[in-house]
């Protein structure tokens, strides 16, 4: 496990990977028209990196993505959120409010700020899995570390 | 009335932003979250005028209208709550510059800290079920991770089972709001009034029921209770302020209030369900806090036995028993969150919780002795402090509504208040110097100015209690004696 | 009857809290109960031969089950992953401390 998987899963996985985060960058941008939207989108993007953390060791993974950087990106995610929601105050006079053009229904460009927050939610969900996860294994492994 | 979002907004904010600069500079986020949490305790008085010409605000969040949309409401008793929370969290957060200095992630406290205080503020201003539940996980979650903040094994014991006891509250509350919409349709607080006036049946009992419980145990009122002496005590000073005067009365004593006085409507049997639990937890309380040896655990046995009290004012239902109990929720959170800022400087610079092996610690540290002794004398209901006079209302309230038992239970539970209270002082701060203690110095200055704050909000509002109660609490006390007129009130607002 | 379904997985949920000894048996008890609140919240949302609300383009007048408990149960949901994240690091945390998860054998509060 410290050291990963065998080659077939790490190649799988590498091949694999990105498909699921662009399905995940999909359900984010479509959750306004189809089922889906920020959370479960934000769940798939994380799912893509546990993925890769299984399958090459979480030495290799915490390189690439640091457990500071999903936190910073969960808490600009929910930044986003609150600055998109308080702009409905300065645009229109009212909190949450939908300030942007609605556009046609059952376009990509429609439905006013949704889309935006969709995004502001995906970050933070997949943020914040992905460091409940990373903080739960390098629990395992400081502890590992501590009893050797 | 655009600034009624901003008790969310502000907290949810700063709470995010101090987690993201509190990486690069620890002063930063001192600074950030006392400024926050300053610009919020001050908020609440800009709204008393206003409040009191409109009678209610709802806040229509993006502009829907209310059985719709999500509105946020204002009246009486949540400014009375807001005012309560913003100004104990300012004065914990100032302590917490200093106090906090020995943990390490000082950003994260604040960011926790923050989140519980969002939460607590959505509570008391959401005006549908489904919000005032998500506003609750969000302040329970914050304090279950700031109960075991100090990851030592007692810590992480009472939080798993405070933690257990929140999820079983939460998950009961769900369950309850869950048969509420299956039952009428609506989740906004005041529509579902308004479709369940006048209706009976057992499924609307059997939600109550499960409402009392699941905000009972939020409460700890006394069936529910086992969680609170252990984890009150077990986390950070200014947390267990925050808990014990704040957070219980926010997610549990507030909603009760509003959900059974504004929603479904007080009725006798009620009534006394209210006030046989609210006696039970008060002479219990009261008795097993007087065995304890262990200064915070003592604080928080008496928690129980001072909800007990409120409960037993608000249970009687007529206009003296509601004004004391609210203004008892008021004195509450002033002296009991000094009480706990008290235990935490005596903790900080003795590093001991045992009242038997501390001893004369007034001349050691006047501020701190002198503040506890007003917190003392307060909560026994010496006169003139505070809690003389919210004692006294409820008594009347007894009185009036002819419970003359419950009031003489009252008087003595009073009494073995200031029982157990001279006993802390007797041990704690009067008396010889106790061993080992001589080197022992005075708190840093800004956790003695915010005890000291909160011992002169003891004072005055004691002093002054005439001017606080006509325009603080008597709008407060109009909004429960409406009853379910508080409907038509945000329907047709 | 489904009702009554939800009811029994609520009460396993609960007898699970209080009887189990183990800590992550206890926290598989509270999403047990969490679960079956859930699954009532949709059971109340549902309409006989209605179609899931979603509107597509050029779809004719169907009847919708009601999307409101849904959107409730996503948001229960979020919060349960919330709960469950920080109550198993709580228990890994207390299986570090104290070497073992056995409720009777963690007790250094005094009652």
């Amino acid at each position: 496990m410290k050291n990963g998987m065998t080659l077939i899963v790490r190649v799988i996985a590498r091949f694999v990977s990105p498909m699921i985060m662009v399905f995940g960058i999909y359900i984010i941008l479509h959750g306004h028209l189809s089922p889906g939207g920020g959370f479960p989108g934000g769940v798939i993007i994380a799912s893509a990196f546990v993925l890769l953390t299984l399958s090459f060791g979480k030495e290799i993974a915490y390189q690439k993505l640091k457990e500071s950087t999903a936190s910073v990106m969960e808490s600009a995610g929910a930044l986003i959120f609150l600055i998109l929601a308080t702009l409905g105050i300065v645009f229109g006079g009212w909190f949450f409010l939908n300030f942007l053009p609605k556009g046609e229904p059952f376009r990509l460009i429609s439905a006013g700020f949704i889309p935006l927050c969709n995004i502001g939610i995906g970050l933070k969900v997949g943020g914040g899995i992905f460091a409940v996860f990373l903080t739960l294994i390098l629990f395992r492994l400081l502890e590992k570390g501590e009893g050797d | 009335m655009t600034l009624i979002p901003l008790f969310m907004v502000i907290p949810l904010g700063s709470a995010f932003i101090v987690v993201l600069l509190g990486r690069f500079k620890e002063t930063v986020s001192d600074v950030l979250a006392t400024a926050a949490t300053l610009m919020l305790a001050i908020l609440p008085f800009a709204l008393i005028i206003p409040l009191s010409q409109e009678g209610i605000f709802v806040y229509r969040m993006g502009r829907w209208i209310p059985p719709w949309g999500i509105n946020l409401v204002l009246d009486g008793l949540s400014l009375l709550m807001l005012i309560i929370i913003n100004l104990v969290a300012f004065l914990a957060i100032l302590y917490s510059v200093s106090y906090m200095k020995k943990f390490t992630a000082k950003s994260t406290y604040y960011g926790l800290f923050l989140l519980m205080l969002a939460g607590m503020n959505g509570v008391v201003l959401s005006g549908d079920f489904f919000n005032l539940f998500v506003f609750l996980e969000i302040a329970a979650i914050a304090s279950y991770a700031l109960v075991a903040f100090g990851v030592e094994a007692e810590e992480l014991e009472a939080s798993f089972k405070y933690m257990v006891m929140g999820s079983v509250a939460s998950v009961l509350i769900l369950f309850s709001i869950g048969l509420i919409y299956s039952l009428t349709g609506s989740l906004n607080m005041a529509h579902v009034g308004t479709i369940l006036q006048g209706q009976k049946g057992n499924l609307i009992s059997f939600s109550m029921i499960l409402f009392l419980a699941g905000f009972g145990l939020k409460a700890a009122i006394m069936p529910f209770h086992a969680w609170l002496p252990d984890a009150h005590p077990s986390a950070p000073a200014p947390i267990s302020a925050m808990l014990s005067g704040v957070l219980i009365k926010a997610l549990g004593v507030y909603a009760i209030l509003r959900i059974f006085f504004n929603v479904f409507g007080m009725n006798i049997q009620l009534s006394w369900i209210l006030m046989i639990l609210g006696a039970l937890s008060m002479v219990g309380g009261g008795l097993l806090a007087l065995k304890q040896n262990d200064f915070k655990r003592l604080l928080a046995y008496s928690s129980i036995s001072q909800i007990g009290l409120i409960m037993l004012g608000v249970g009687c239902g007529n206009y003296w028993g509601i004004l004391g109990a609210l203004f008892h929720l008021f004195n509450h959170a002033s002296f009991k969150a000094l009480l706990f800022l008290n235990s935490g400087a005596v903790e900080y610079s003795t590093g001991t919780r045992e009242l038997k092996k501390m001893g004369g610690l007034s001349k050691a540290m006047p501020f701190t002795g002198a503040t506890s002794a007003i917190g003392s004398l307060s909560i026994s209901g010496i006169p003139p402090l505070n809690g003389f006079w919210s004692k006294l209302f409820i008594i009347m309230g007894l009185i009036y509504a002819g419970r003359y038992v419950l009031g003489v239970i009252t008087i003595l539970v009073s009494v073995l208040t200031l029982a157990y209270y001279l006993k802390v002082q007797r041990y704690a701060f009067f008396g010889k110097l106790g061993e080992g203690l001589e080197k022992v110095k005075e708190a840093p200055p800004l956790m003695c100015a915010s005890m000291v704050a909160l011992a002169i909000i003891c004072i005055g509002a004691g002093i002054f209690f005439y001017p606080i109660m006509k325009i603080i609490l008597e709008p407060a006390v109009r909004v429960l004696q409406e009853g379910v007129g508080y409907s038509s009130l945000v329907l047709g607002g | 009857m489904m009702f009554f379904l939800c009811f029994v997985l609520f009460l396993i949920g609960l007898y699970c809290v209080l009887i189990k000894k183990n800590l992550l048996k206890i926290v598989m008890g509270i999403v047990i109960m969490e679960y079956s609140v859930n699954l009532f919240l949709i059971t109340v949302g549902y309409k006989a031969g209605a179609v899931a609300p979603i509107v597509t383009e050029g779809a004719g007048k169907v009847s919708f089950v009601d999307p409101l408990p849904q959107a409730l149960v996503i948001t229960a949901i979020v919060i349960g992953i919330a709960t469950l994240a920080l109550i198993v690091a709580l228990c890994m945390r207390v299986y570090d401390r104290y070497k073992t998860f056995d409720i009777t054998k963690i007790r250094r509060l005094r009652g």
